[in-house]
């Protein structure tokens, strides 16, 4: 909750109040900022309002108060196409119509850079091609959306929106259901990509000891509002986590890499 | 990165997406199998002609035929069978739903009612003929929107509630139409009955002419946005995150697809099923990029017409089958087929 943009700041917001229905906001004066190359996760319980934060800060969604800004331009006067060319959102659940091969969903993630009746340019198959290296799914660029597995179906979402190029990524629960061989692949890729890129990604997650190792900023949020916001150890503390979950939490130490482990405590006789 | 020395762009990738040298070739691949079933279907009828006679010697009864009676008929299988397709590949694109198509949504029937009020109307009101496809339009355009927003369960386009809502839709257009026709004359009653079998007899050229220019502006139309009907295959709010302004590529398809339908309707009676059987064919042998599977559907639905327009000619000849009763022959078994191969799993062909 710094009072202050962070110069540089990729994403900033201030005072963003949003819900579904009159009356009843989801969201309560949430502000942050995210700099270039800094992966920042937001957790908390069901309903804390974590995706409705990310439709905001993509631009789906219009807050009832707060702002929110892009480089410093407010995200509403920003054109929907030019948005797309900075921002790239992955939603949890990716459903697609109709038989589509991976390459052509990966070359989806071009639409926002080419104009109508447009082919993609070599210079954006190449672009996607190595998208599809990154999350290793050349083998799989011919085969059809609908013949994935869950993990690979992810993959080829994040490498669509890799393929946009953008600037700030929103990732929602970006490793859900997922096994842990891809939570650890996919978080080490986005690290490569925040520190090589200068790429700002929010990522929304359940995992907390996810974002424990990963993020350099973690939010934690309860029934809509900010519960903690800052560095991993001093946001995901027993006494925080008792009082958003409500549950009986244990956090320490891994005592080779001093990672932050986090476990809850269950109640078996 | 490791791989971009192993694989070069466009060697092996160039067979897994839509490239402009593909669009080309199956296009011209389909123009050819067209031309082809307008050759047969001009040769053959109730009585077989020569081609070459009919172009060569203009007193010969070949010339006649074929310019008087075929031409004409030809000319509006094609024009037709070119717009229901393609219509049918836009309003899939817009419901995300391969079984969605102008005749089972009932949006061909509520374009036949506006036909036929109009029609009944015009004579006692001294208006043009132009009124008909005008009036098929605007009633074609209020099924489409009624019946997507009908569909719409908590905001989300619930795949079986629109095929009900369509079903409805066609029960209650029918029903309509035959009370108009019990109300009216016996000589619009004829026309009626036309109305309700799809049928491509005896059009004037002024007509063909106006389908056709009708038909193309909305095909340009869906053409300028196909890209974005790709995107509208990962869900709406995918698609807005890619740039697409979802509420107004909507709002077009409603109107391009009605105008198309109003256009065809208006000439040819209900004529259903064709924008369900052709794009799914093209669809699983050329893939689903809507920039060419749009256009492939023009030709693939013209030469379709075309077939199913020879077999209503000279299957039972002299008599003839209306051509709507050919295709929902067909249509109906295969609409079975599709909904049985999607059972259980998420609608996405």
């Amino acid at each position: 909750m710094s009072a202050m943009p962070l110069h540089g700041s990729a994403l900033s917001a201030r005072g963003l109040t949003a819900g579904y229905t009159a009356g009843a906001p989801v969201l309560r004066d949430v502000s942050l900022d995210v700099a270039a190359g800094e992966l920042l996760a937001i957790v908390g319980p069901n309903g804390s309002g974590k995706s409705t934060l990310l439709r905001v800060l993509g631009g789906t969604m219009r807050p009832w108060d707060g702002s929110v800004e892009l480089h410093g331009v407010a995200l509403h006067s920003v054109e929907r196409r030019a948005l797309a060319r900075q921002v790239a959102t992955v939603a949890q659940e990716n459903t697609v119509a109709f038989r589509f091969t991976v390459l052509e969903i990966v070359l989806m993630g071009r639409a926002p850079h080419l104009g109508a009746f447009r082919f993609e340019s070599r210079n954006d198959l190449e672009i996607a091609q190595a998208a599809l290296d990154r999350f290793d799914l050349l083998p799989l660029a011919h085969r059809h959306i609908q013949e994935l597995s869950g993990g690979e179906r992810k993959r080829v979402f994040l490498a669509r929106a890799l393929t946009q190029e953008p600037n700030v990524m929103l990732l929602d629960e970006p490793t859900a259901f997922l096994d842990l061989k891809h939570v650890v692949g996919i978080f080490t890729r986005f690290r490569e990509l925040a520190s090589s890129r200068g790429l700002a990604v929010v990522a929304t997650l359940h995992d907390l000891n996810a974002a424990a190792a990963y993020a350099d900023r973690v939010m934690l949020l309860k029934s809509g509002e900010i519960v903690g916001y800052g560095p991993p150890a001093d946001v995901l503390t027993e006494s925080n986590l008792r009082s958003v979950y409500e549950t009986e939490i244990r956090v320490g130490k891994d005592p080779i890499t001093s990672q932050l482990m986090i476990l809850p405590l269950h109640h078996v006789r | 990165m490791s791989a971009q020395s192993r694989t070069q762009p466009g060697e092996s990738l160039d067979r897994s997406h839509l490239t402009a040298a593909r669009m080309l070739s199956v296009l011209m691949l389909l123009t050819i199998g067209l031309l082809i079933t307008i050759l047969i279907a001009a040769t053959f009828g109730s009585v077989h002609i020569s081609l070459f006679n009919a172009f060569t010697n203009p007193a010969s009864a070949d010339h006649a035929i074929f310019f008087a009676a075929r031409l004409p008929r030809l000319v509006m299988a094609i024009v037709v069978g070119a717009v229901l397709a393609s219509v049918g590949a836009a309003l899939q694109a817009l419901v995300r739903n391969p079984l969605a198509e102008g005749g089972i949504l009932g949006i061909s029937g509520g374009g036949a009612l506006g036909a036929i009020v109009a029609l009944v109307f015009l004579s006692r009101l001294g208006w043009s003929e132009s009124v008909v496809p005008v009036v098929a339009f605007a009633a074609a355009l209020l099924s489409t929107v009624a019946v997507y927003r009908l569909a719409l369960v908590d905001g989300q386009l619930e795949p079986f509630t629109l095929l009900l809502v369509g079903v409805i839709f066609n029960a209650f257009w029918g029903a309509a139409i035959m009370v108009v026709n019990s109300v009216v004359n016996f000589y619009y009653a004829h026309t009626i009955l036309f109305w309700l079998m799809g049928s491509l007899e005896a059009p004037t050229w002024h007509e063909v002419v106006l389908v056709a220019a009708l038909g193309f502006a909305g095909f340009v139309a869906l053409m300028y946005y196909a890209r974005d009907m790709n995107l509208l295959s990962l869900g709406d709010e995918a698609a807005a995150e890619l740039g697409v302004d979802v509420n107004f590529l909507r709002r077009l398809i409603f109107v391009a697809t009605s105008v198309m339908v109003g256009a065809a309707v208006s000439v040819s009676g209900i004529i259903a099923f064709v924008g369900l059987i052709v794009p799914h064919i093209l669809r699983l042998a050329f893939g689903s990029d809507h920039r060419l599977l749009i256009p492939a559907s023009l030709i693939g639905g013209a030469a379709f017409m075309v077939i199913a327009d020879l077999i209503a000619r000279v299957a039972i000849s002299p008599a003839e089958i209306p051509v709507g009763a050919i295709t929902a022959l067909f249509g109906g078994p295969f609409f079975v087929y599709m909904l049985r191969r999607e059972g259980g799993k998420p609608l996405g062909l």
